[in-house]
């Protein structure tokens, strides 16, 4: 973030935004200006969007999540849950395996779930498809798409679709 | 490497006010977040991984019939001008671009830059796959998505893992890797300030709002992305649909509170849009800030049929080519040109006047 507008001196941590008359407006403060004017900032441990999630896992108000992280580092790219908190950004997919439960715990507080219910994939190595299958593949995403053009009327560009997929045909 | 300033048509369909609700809803946009199996993501991995993030979706998108068309620029050996102006046509993020970091850019930094969609590589993410569309249209802006993804998908393979879906550098993008969001123009609930309750409304219903350039920035011209929350434990047509309902909501709000302002401050109202109309017209110096929140003014004003008609088209274009990087391109000026507000304004003046001689 920039400049806290009301000192020009320290950063801003807070985004506050008022409704003053008709006009949206936005100050950004740092947090001592923003406590003079009575706004709570916790914005020594939330400098990342997650930095109360994150601050919350380490004060041990989940258990689990302050225990099997400890001091463990992922195998592949060496991070540590340490190193988590302190991002707010996870290193490789296999920390998603290692820091598995504390990341389960994070998950339910931010989405409400952990389990993922929309498309599911599966990781392949794309030289074990014949250029047959992958053709197939092609084509259902691309009438998908032309479906959707023609739903949302636009005819334009569901006209090259559906020109694209006849060369798709006839290939 | 191409020049990207050289695209066709710059790669602003999305603005061209052709889909649908126009008026209200500027553009629709869905991005999928997706990152190479077997690579760290990108605050963990070196310079030659994230060459190799490139090289190989570049080669895999060779193949892919949805990015036939896409060209691929590199980032890392753009100018910040060139950066800038991609990023205020909302073709890459801030990060991606570096505005954030004083103007650094990541090495790997890349956009495959196609006419139905598009890709961010080297972001927070490998990949951020994304459809723009204009107007009012997730269905499309996800189905054009949704393709590149099922197509890039079989040729390069994606981290996933089976309880949390397709992994993420952050924990707020996992599951599906999908945020929708639409940019929609809600003047009239400002005015009548009932803007508050309604966002209050929406978070509660999971959804979130965000200024016209994304995470942390202002609300400017009473324009707002409205988009989903959470990414996780609703399918993918849930989560478009959930945000399709609200935002059909909202739009039946802003419509309700333009009749309330019509019947009950009619004078206050055509004074404020006139008002925006003659300033835009007419101003010798203007920020781009204040072009913005004028140009809401003249949106609000031709869509009551108060002000005479204005292309939407130009309306949309305006918001884009006032900033600064398009400025400083169509002057022939540097970024930090002092005679900025001046350059702006005859900018903004001259498309007036073509809009008078046509």
């Amino acid at each position: 973030m920039s400049q806290c507008q009301a000192c020009h001196e320290r950063e801003a941590v807070v985004r506050l935004t008022q409704i003053v008359g008709d006009d949206v407006t936005t100050v950004h403060l740092c947090s001592k200006c923003a406590a003079e004017r009575g706004i709570e900032t916790d914005a020594e441990v939330a400098q990342t969007p997650l930095g109360a999630f994150l601050a919350a896992m380490g004060k041990g108000s989940s258990p689990v999540a302050a225990a099997s992280g400890a001091g463990e580092a992922c195998a592949d790219c060496g991070a540590t849950l340490h190193d988590f908190r302190s991002s707010g950004r996870v290193g490789c997919a296999q920390c998603w395996v290692t820091f598995e439960q504390p990341l389960r715990d994070l998950l339910r507080r931010l989405h409400g779930a952990t389990r993922h219910t929309g498309e599911s994939y599966r990781p392949i190595d794309s030289s074990q498809l014949s250029p047959t299958e992958l053709r197939q593949r092609d084509r259902a995403a691309l009438r998908e798409e032309l479906r959707a053009a023609i739903e949302g009327e636009q005819f334009e560009r569901a006209a090259e679709l559906r020109d694209q997929l006849r060369v798709l045909d006839t290939s | 490497m191409t020049d990207p300033m050289q695209v066709p048509d710059g790669g602003m369909p999305w603005l061209d006010a052709s889909g649908p609700h126009p008026h209200l809803v500027l553009s629709t946009r869905v991005r999928l977040a997706r990152n190479v199996s077997g690579h760290p993501f990108s605050g963990r991995n070196t310079v030659e991984q994230r060459e190799n993030v490139v090289a190989v979706v570049a080669e895999a998108a060779r193949a892919v019939p949805a990015l036939a068309d896409a060209t691929l620029y590199r980032l890392d050996s753009a100018s910040l001008a060139t950066r800038q102006w991609l990023n205020e046509r909302q073709l890459i993020s801030r990060d991606l671009a570096g505005l954030d970091a004083g103007g650094r850019v990541r090495s790997g930094a890349a956009l495959l830059l196609g006419r139905s969609a598009s890709a961010m590589i080297n972001e927070e993410d490998h990949l951020r796959l994304q459809g723009l569309r204009s107007g009012f249209a997730l269905e499309a802006a996800y189905a054009a998505t949704d393709r590149v993804d099922h197509e890039l998908g079989v040729r390069v393979s994606f981290a996933f893992h089976p309880e949390f879906g397709y992994l993420t550098a952050c924990p707020t993008n996992v599951g599906t890797g999908l945020r929708a969001s639409v940019l929609i123009h809600l003047p009239a609930l400002v005015l009548t300030k009932e803007i508050t309750k309604v966002l209050q409304g929406l978070a509660q219903v999971g959804l979130t709002y965000r200024g016209l350039f994304g995470e942390g920035s202002d609300v400017l011209g009473h324009l707002f992305q409205l988009s989903n929350q959470t990414t996780l434990g609703k399918s993918e047509p849930e989560l478009l649909d959930h945000l399709g309902r609200m935002v059909r909501q909202v739009m039946e709000y802003e419509e309700r509170a333009r009749g309330v302002l019509r019947r009950d401050a009619a004078p206050a109202l055509e004074d404020r849009v006139w008002r925006a109309w003659a300033l835009l017209r007419n101003a010798r110096l203007l920020s781009f800030d204040e072009t913005v929140n004028l140009l809401s003014g003249v949106r609000l004003g031709v869509g009551l049929q108060i002000l005479p008609d204005v292309p939407l088209y130009t309306l949309n274009r305006l918001l884009v080519l006032a900033q600064t990087a398009h400025v400083a391109q169509a002057a022939g000026v540097s970024l930090d040109d002092e005679a900025m507000p001046e350059h702006r304004a005859g900018f903004v003046r001259r498309m007036f006047e073509e809009v008078d001689r046509k």
